[in-house]
């Protein structure tokens, strides 16, 4: 019973069409589960569900080209109360993730069945995790952030844990999980003290506190500051919280890798720059050193321990963090050319990524464990066309002109300079040179005589037709940056202007 | 609430202090325990670290998105839980061990 003084409880109005490309993904995500409990032992079932997982990304990239349409002409706004925003930058980002998740799925289909993992439930995993990932694009609050960087990573444990009779995938889960939830509780702590200092979780909030007031003892807003920034290292795969990336990348199934190198650091760097670029530009001066930290470190320690290593998807992990430091490059600059610079970067390179990746996959064979860099000697004889695409894809990632790289590598590194970044500029192409080295080191050994005494014992390399249309959309994917960097620049400047703040 | 029950001079200080030093715990324990069942406990010390840390917050600015917050994060460490007590067993028994130095096979 309502007494005479009691308010009843006000509903928050929920705006459907915010949060649409997400309720896609997530309802594909639902829909292959229900068919895989009432549909239990039919074969086709797989099939079906990789199907509707492509159709559920398809769905998915449709509301996301009408809500780019909606800001385009009416500018950016927050839904949910401010909890989520709807604008350029957050269409970018998504548009990002489902390319990588496209491209992961496609890879997927012929990798489960090769390694006879057939289940329904690695689709819908996946597409849970890109809805976090998603919702990690468009989040407005330190809290969707949180609880979208949880549901992307509970499904990426148990996607890294996925191939229970291969020891080194159970433990690349175990390690992913025991410092992924790590991080998620520093990042947490980080939230509370920011909440603490400020009074609120909004971003926009936030920034709208501190253009008002000038805060006496920041000490506690610091330290939040700092384990926020601790907390998205590790997700982004940033040195010094770079440990777990090695072992994960190496361990996980290798379209798990892609799809972990190319989405996730996505989602990460949007929650990144909405947070420092966005919420926290006023303390730019504080918060500019220490990006420049983890960029320098990042730059230098995955390109450097990325030299003495012999398996080649290890070698590919460590180039990983050193891209994640390229990115960070153009976080740092804190200005609108150095967000859509980052951007940019991360597109390329979740395009790039999964293409190598690709090319891991197939050569590893049944069994996933032929990565070693002799496993890749006569290559080219043998399957030249293979052989031909991981040269462009590594020469993308050195950053050689007419690939995408070179333009991404140009834009941070012009980004830099623009606000006297010259040292970060410097390191990044030394970074450069010595990651140039990494890749060269593989394209000798697939154009190297095979071995003799070593012949390539085992299954023959088989491409199948999702991963071939894959590898396809990625080749062209890297040239067309390449070649026309225009679009996607012009997208990614269109993006970056069109920011909820 | 009487005064005996909630004393004056206990102000926030006290429960930030408190879960400054369970998080610490927490993160130390982490990194220096190698029983995997242990440091997940750990982690989820450091969660209930950062509630405290929103509840005494909510208390002292008045406002309740903070306490709301909780809510968030006990759902979020019971997916955790599941996900990881999972793998935790699925690599037991594998290897009849939850001790993380034997989890070694991916290095270098």
């Amino acid at each position: 019973m309502i007494g005479a003084g009691v308010t009843p409880i006000a509903h928050a109005p929920v705006d459907w069409y915010a949060i649409a490309p997400e309720i896609a993904l997530f309802a594909a995500a639902i829909l292959i589960v229900v068919l895989r409990s009432v549909a239990r032992h039919d074969p086709k079932v797989h099939q079906a569900s990789m199907l509707i997982a492509i159709a559920g990304v398809a769905a998915s990239a449709l509301f996301t080209g009408v809500q780019w349409a909606f800001v385009h002409s009416n500018g950016p706004y927050q839904a949910m109360s401010g909890l989520v925003a709807v604008d350029g930058f957050g269409v970018f980002v998504k548009s990002v993730i489902l390319g990588a998740t496209l491209l992961a799925l496609l890879l997927s289909g012929g990798y489960l069945r090769r390694e006879h993992l057939e289940s329904p439930e690695y689709f819908a995993l996946m597409l849970c995790s890109a809805t976090g990932m998603m919702l990690m694009a468009s989040a407005n609050d330190l809290i969707t952030i949180f609880l979208s960087l949880e549901i992307l990573s509970i499904a990426l444990y148990v996607l890294a844990a996925f191939d229970r009779r291969r020891l080194s995938s159970q433990e690349a889960g175990l390690k992913y999980f025991l410092l992924g939830s790590f991080s998620s509780a520093v990042f947490l702590y980080g939230i509370a003290l920011v909440y603490g200092a400020t009074g609120t979780t909004r971003l926009s909030g936030i920034a709208q506190f501190l253009a008002k007031i000038v805060l006496l003892h920041d000490g506690v807003l610091f330290v939040g500051l700092a384990l926020l920034l601790v907390g998205l290292g590790f997700k982004v795969a940033a040195a010094p919280f770079h440990m777990w990336t090695p072992d994960v990348y190496q361990g996980a199934p290798t379209p798990v890798t892609a799809f972990m190198a190319a989405a996730t650091k996505a989602a990460a760097f949007a929650a990144v720059l909405r947070i420092f670029v966005g919420a926290f530009r006023l303390y730019d001066v504080d918060w500019r050193p220490a990006v420049f930290g983890l960029a320098v470190l990042s730059l230098l320690v995955g390109s450097i321990a990325a030299v003495v290593q012999t398996d080649v998807k290890r070698m590919l992990a460590y180039q990983s963090i050193s891209h994640a430091g390229y990115v960070l490059i153009g976080v740092q600059a804190a200005t609108d050319k150095g967000t859509s610079a980052a951007l940019f970067y991360v597109c390329t390179y979740a395009v790039m990524a999964t293409g190598a990746f690709a090319i891991v996959m197939l050569v590893a064979r049944r069994g996933d464990d032929r990565h070693e860099l002799t496993d890749y000697r006569g290559l080219a004889s043998a399957r030249p066309v293979l052989a031909g695409l991981l040269t462009l894809f590594l020469l993308a990632q050195a950053g050689v002109p007419l690939t995408g790289g070179f333009v991404a590598k140009l834009s941070v590194f012009s980004a830099a300079i623009d606000v006297g970044q010259y040292w970060l500029a410097l390191v990044g192409m030394l970074a450069a040179v010595i990651g140039a080295f990494v890749y060269l080191r593989i394209v000798l050994a697939m154009y190297a005589p095979p071995d003799d005494e070593a012949a390539p014992e085992g299954p023959r390399i088989v491409v199948d037709a999702g991963t071939g249309v894959a590898l396809t959309i990625a080749a062209g994917a890297i040239v067309f940056l390449g070649v026309v960097p225009g679009i996607v620049l012009d997208f990614a400047h269109a993006a970056t202007q069109l920011l909820a703040r | 609430m009487s005064a005996l029950a909630y004393p004056d001079h206990i102000t926030a200080t006290y429960y930030l202090v408190l879960a400054a030093i369970l998080f610490t715990i927490g993160a130390v324990g982490l990194l220096v325990r190698k029983n995997t069942l242990v440091m997940f406990m750990c982690i989820e010390l450091m969660l209930n670290a950062a509630n405290l840390t929103f509840v005494s917050f909510a208390n002292a600015l008045n406002d309740i998105s903070g306490q709301v917050i909780v809510f968030f994060t006990l759902v979020v460490a019971a997916a955790e839980v599941a996900v990881g007590l999972a793998i935790i067993v699925a690599i037991f028994r594998r290897r009849q061990s939850v001790n993380a130095d034997d989890v070694d096979l991916l290095k270098g």
